[in-house]
């Protein structure tokens, strides 16, 4: 059996399986060839397989006098930001190099960036624009797809209006992409626009900003050497971002530095922890809590920091001492004893850092567990130096930066959100006609009310329409990068994809959408257009640590595939609004210019400091690598010196302020125009408070005697706005062309003209001058008025294991959240009353594997990784095996809690998971409940390895804050097949 | 000349394969010849372990003394290479070898193996350097445009080296000092019939 871990030496006899019916007979004859058998062998040659030819066949090394050319690019499968190395000659990639300059990955990859270059050998790929006739797969040409793609969507919007159409966008693309994808959503008329952070960490992004400002990675992969201790709350790096591992056991070896990992399973990061703590999935928010209940008790709190740093720690207090070391052990079934110790390290042994991934943010309580991790970092001092912060590893390459820049269903681009204040700012950026932006939507409400997150389009697909708040359901899906096989509730998407009106999925390959929707009984309207990878394409992307990378194209377009752009300019064009849309980006050859689209985002983007990572600079810290210091990626040398490796953002003012970026957040030890930072006043100045006695008082919400270095106002301060200049007298060092433009803003009251819709940079150039954050200096939020649970809250998952504490920490009530309902309390109620925890007894959870990404229809047509994992299995621990006669290396049966889902894997017995545990990776599909869907996708396009997909058994809930998903906690049961 | 060897710190790897597929992508080899791979020891349970394995080019490497048409040579760097078009696929190397190295193309008896493979550290193999003959027998030639082993250079942690014995065994030992552990240069006392004193 060829499943992951020890097994491996019995490989052979399933790769000559798949030989037979892969065209893997071309690399095999050709390698015999190559190895000299042909000559001595031909005999044996007859019984393989004939290959097809493929075009363009030149392989290394280079032809004898062929240049041989260096590209850079970022790899596409994380968000460490590792680049990649390619040698180019005569168009053709002929081989990868270590990228020693680096100042992330020096030279280092993990399985999938050491594979990269085999995505543009496309051998599985898609190859050109393919229509479903009839149930067949046909193919077209590009014009026949844009034009009958566009009268169809015209016509739905006739019909039931532009909310009707979903768009699906990718965290693949760059962030020229995203940002344009979002841009074609608002012209287009909706703010269904989202893509994979939804599903990855929505619950960060909102659960942190509403904590301190902005919600990413406060630090860097490489500022975690500095870490004395270092937490892993839900996160496996050494799978999923393999290469921070190269910093953190760095980090962990040279400071002697205490790494505990504190997860249900004991991952492969696990091994290499000082300390394992294993708590029941779903229970992180009562452990965090814990070690907080220890800290308090002990005194091990930062007193001053809260003082001065910190909003509404009394408030949260009262939460943190109910959970007490029996409550917890009763709940999460982790030892107090143990617990203390953890708690003592990290808040006595410093600087340490908390680092999270999808183990805490993919739950209903997503959002209130990052809370909580940030309260522990709060409690502690943690926050705002070197060695510290909240460290989350962002999934996809670009999923920080098509965050950002607003592919999203709550905000137009860098938070500005959907107020009419925002579509005003953009509609200046775009010298586009608010007038005219809002006549494409249906109302103006309906321009400034979220959109329907991912997880829930084939509800809003199939729910009765009055259930959908907007005109109509969801009739058409515009699916571009994005799996379908991640998203929960797979049995019931099928329902969705039968349904829908319009389905088109652009990508460089057919995925799961493709073979599901075939197998859910689809015969028409769908349609395949084949996207370039992004190393054929150029553009920014952003690591998790904020830090912009340009990407230069390694190779032109494969077969028929376009870029991204490309295919958005065409569609526009097609729809009507390319001229509005792309008038300050210049298009050549159909496709828009990425390097203006970066301008017109820099010139928009004050709000989060995007503003001064121009496409020069951007593109001269790529060609200068080797000058960066890794350990504080500053530049020590050349002509970036001064500046942080990718200007971490936020990077004030515009590119010719040259603010260097912002490597830690929120470090009041720098100077702002040294990279320094302070919390940011979000949520007002003040907050009126109730008294026990029946009295207000109104508390501030401004830093309290803490402010960056170097600052001229020692103390806290608000947002600037042109108002605030003047208070301070610091508004005659505005120029005279700059109030021009503040005035152009709002003629009425220039003075409410902020920092972040100034357009000419000035508000925040003055600022700057004076050595203040333009976004002022407040507290961070331990009580988050305005969320669901503003102080968090323990809540069972909706299908627990333990209906004895269902009761006492139910999920929130129903509610009607994103246009939908959800209904988490009623399905948590009628799993109690069912019992199904009887019939489903083991939790299950997923999670990754080293060699596949997301969805994994890409890697999974890697030959390279494919070979690696060839199997989908369900990890089982060794005592649930022996009670149900479960042999490892067995077909098992997973059935699962709703719509009698089944699904057919191979068993890994193992300790890994503790008893009552059951865990599966995520990337598998083209199965769906037993059969093979090989057949359903287009011929010479399946992945070289298919299995069941781990959400063919998830189950419903959602975040009541983001609409996120529950992949990580359901119930199951597990027989021998 | 330099002592050219492999070391796996075994307290690093992750087992993320990187070194599997930076050697697939380097050398182009095809689906069921793996030069490289990662075992775990102790899989899922505390004190779980990898090691990255390949041939290590051992000292009186026991592949060449059972070839019976010597197609093992061993380079001035102390590689341990072989001739594609000597070879007779018999598979006795395998059964030699402790490692597991060589690799064949076919499953089957005797000399329907075909030509056998296996990891050349990056080094190609008889023909002339370079060459286009070399390349499709063997795979690149780092080496000979001075350049380390791809499956090293590419490691996420930095566990897998290769390089001189000297320079890889200092390296080891400075980290094992730095850091307080070590469970030694896995593998060298069978092919080196040596360890680092650490």
């Amino acid at each position: 059996m060829l499943i992951k871990r020890t097994e491996r030496q019995a490989r052979r006899g399933t790769l000559s399986a798949l030989a037979s019916h892969s065209d893997n007979g071309l690399d095999r004859r050709s390698f015999l060839r190559r190895s000299g058998l042909a000559a001595g062998g031909l005999a044996t040659l007859g019984a393989l397989p004939l290959a097809s030819v493929r075009k363009a066949k030149a392989g290394p090394p280079a032809d004898a006098g062929a240049a041989v050319t260096i590209r850079k690019s970022i790899c596409t499968h994380c968000a460490v930001g590792c680049t990649v190395t390619a040698e180019v000659s005569n168009g053709v990639w002929i081989g990868q190099e270590p990228s020693w300059d680096s100042p992330i990955n020096r030279g280092s990859h993990c399985a999938k960036g050491a594979s990269v270059r085999e995505l543009v050998m496309g051998e599985r790929r898609l190859k050109y624009p393919m229509k479903l006739v009839n149930g067949e797969w046909t193919r077209i040409k590009w014009d026949q797809a844009i034009n009958e793609i566009g009268d169809k969507l015209n016509a739905i919007r006739e019909k039931s209006g532009g909310d009707s159409v979903y768009w699906l966008g990718s965290a693949k693309m760059t962030n020229e992409g995203s940002y344009l994808f979002r841009k074609f959503g608002a012209f287009w008329g909706t703010n269904n626009t989202d893509h994979q952070a939804r599903i990855c960490h929505s619950t960060t992004v909102t659960g942190v900003a509403n904590t301190w400002g902005y919600g990413a990675m406060t630090n860097s992969f490489t500022d975690i050497r500095n870490s004395k201790t270092q937490i892993i709350m839900g996160g496996n790096p050494a799978e999923a971002h393999p290469v921070s591992l190269q910093h953190l056991l760095e980090g962990k070896e040279l400071n002697k530095a205490n790494v505990i990992v504190i997860d249900p399973r004991l991952t492969r990061t696990a091994a290499h922890a000082t300390e394992y703590v294993r708590l029941r999935p779903g229970t992180d928010i009562p452990v965090l809590y814990g070690m907080m209940w220890h800290i308090i008790k002990n005194g091990w709190e930062n007193k001053e920091f809260i003082q001065q740093r910190v909003y509404g720690f009394d408030d949260a207090r009262k939460e943190m001492e109910k959970w007490n070391p029996e409550e917890v052990e009763r709940v999460s079934g982790v030892p107090g004893a143990q617990l203390e110790r953890v708690a003592k390290m990290f808040a006595t042994e410093k600087p340490s850092t908390l680092i999270w991934c999808m183990g805490q943010t993919q739950h209903t309580v997503g959002t209130a567990n990052v809370r909580a991790s940030c309260m522990l970092l709060l409690l502690t001092g943690n926050v705002g130096g070197p060695g510290m912060g909240a460290n989350i590893f962002r999934g996809h390459d670009n999923v920080q930066g098509a965050t950002d820049v607003g592919l999203d269903i709550v905000t137009l681009p860098f938070y500005y959100g959907l107020i009419e204040g925002a579509w005003r700012h953009w509609s200046r950026v775009w010298e586009t006609d608010y007038a005219w932006l809002q006549s494409r939507f249906e109302s103006k409400a309906n321009m400034e009310t979220p959109g329907i997150p991912l997880t829930r389009w084939f509800d809003a697909a199939i729910l009765p329409k009055d259930q959908v708040a907007q005109k109509d359901n969801v009739r058409a899906m515009i699916v571009q990068g994005h799996a379908s096989n991640s998203i929960t509730r797979i049995p019931e998407s099928m329902k969705g994809l039968k349904a829908l009106e319009l389905l088109v999925v652009a990508d460089p390959h057919p995925t799961t959408w493709a073979s599901l929707a075939v197998s859910a009984g689809r015969k028409e309207n769908m349609y395949l257009l084949p996207v370039a990878t992004q190393f054929e394409c150029k553009g920014s992307r952003v690591a998790s640590n904020r830090a912009l990378q340009w990407g230069e194209q390694v190779v032109k377009p494969i077969f028929e595939s376009k870029d991204d752009l490309e295919i958005m300019y065409l569609l526009a064009t097609k729809l009507g609004f390319a001229d509005k849309m792309f008038k300050n980006i210049k298009v050549e050859n159909n496709l828009p210019v990425a390097e203006d689209i970066l301008r017109e985002m820099n010139r928009g983007s004050f709000s989060t400091g995007y503003c001064g990572q121009s496409p020069e600079r951007l593109k001269s810290h790529m060609a200068h690598q080797a000058d960066f210091d890794m350990l504080t990626q500053r530049a020590t040398t050349g002509p970036n010196q001064g500046d942080y490796y990718g200007l971490p953002w936020p990077c004030w003012g515009t590119p010719e302020v040259k603010h260097p970026g912002t490597p830690l957040l929120y470090n009041t030890n720098l100077a702002v125009m040294d990279g320094g930072g302070c919390f940011r006043p979000r949520f007002g100045v003040e907050r009126e408070e109730k008294r026990p006695d029946g009295t207000t008082v109104k508390v501030s919400l401004l830093a309290d005697g803490s402010y960056s270095k170097d600052s001229e106002i020692k103390d806290g301060y608000p947002e600037f706005t042109l108002a605030v200049l003047k208070k301070l007298g610091w508004d005659k060092d505005l120029t005279e062309a700059e109030m021009a433009v503040i005035n152009k803003i709002n003629p009425t009251t220039p003075d409410a003209v902020s920092w972040s819709i100034d357009l000419s940079g000035g508000i925040q150039r003055v600022a700057l001058k004076h050595n203040c954050v333009p976004y002022g200096n407040g507290k961070a939020r331990m009580n988050a008025f305005g969320l669901p649970d503003p102080i968090p809250v323990h809540r069972e998952p909706i299908y627990s294991p333990r209906v004895d504490l269902v009761a006492k920490y139910p999920t929130l009530p129903d509610a009607k959240q994103f246009r939908l309902p959800n209904i988490g309390f009623s399905v948590q109620k009628a799993a109690v009353d069912k019992g199904i925890a009887k019939s489903f007894p083991i939790i299950l959870s997923s999670g990754r594997l080293v060699e596949y990404e997301g969805g994994g229809e890409e890697t999974r047509s890697n030959k390279w990784l494919a070979e690696l994992q060839q199997d989908m299995f369900i990890e089982i621990n060794t005592s649930d095996a022996a009670d149900r006669g479960i042999k490892d290396g067995g077909w098992v049966w997973v059935t699962g809690a709703e719509n009698a889902s089944k699904a057919k894997v191979k068993a890994l017995v193992t300790e890994r998971v503790g008893k009552g545990v059951a865990w599966m990776p995520f990337h598998f599909g083209g199965w769906f409940q037993g059969e093979d869907l090989r057949a359903k996708y287009p011929q010479g396009t399946d992945p070289y390895v298919l299995g069941e997909s781990a959400n063919t058994i998830t189950t419903y809930g959602y975040d009541p804050a983001t609409g996120m998903q529950e992949p990580k906690v359901t119930l199951c049961q597990i027989a021998a097949a | 000349m330099a002592r050219l060897k492999f070391l796996c710190d075994a307290d690093r790897c992750i087992e993320c394969n990187a070194c599997v597929t930076a050697c697939k992508n380097e050398h182009e080899v095809p689906w069921g010849i793996n030069r490289r791979r990662v075992v775990t020891l102790n899989d899922g349970k505390p004190g779980e372990r990898s090691v990255s394995m390949a041939c290590m080019h051992c000292t009186d490497a026991p592949c060449a003394a059972v070839c019976p048409v010597n197609c093992f040579y061993t380079t001035a760097d102390a590689v341990v290479l072989h001739s594609k078009d000597l070879c007779i696929g018999c598979g006795y190397c395998f059964y030699a070898c402790p490692f597991g190295a060589p690799q064949y193309p076919k499953v089957g008896n005797f000399g329907s193996r075909g030509k056998m493979d296996k990891c050349t550290f990056c080094s190609g193999g008889p023909e002339p350097d370079g060459s286009k003959a070399e390349y499709e027998k063997y795979g690149a030639n780092r080496l000979a445009e001075g350049k380390l082993p791809l499956c090293a250079e590419m490691c996420s942690t930095k566990s897998l080296l290769a390089g001189d014995s000297d320079v890889i065994a200092q390296i080891y030992k400075e980290r094992v000092a730095k850091r307080g552990y070590g469970s030694g240069a896995w593998g060298w006392q069978t092919a080196y019939r040596e360890n680092i004193a650490t």
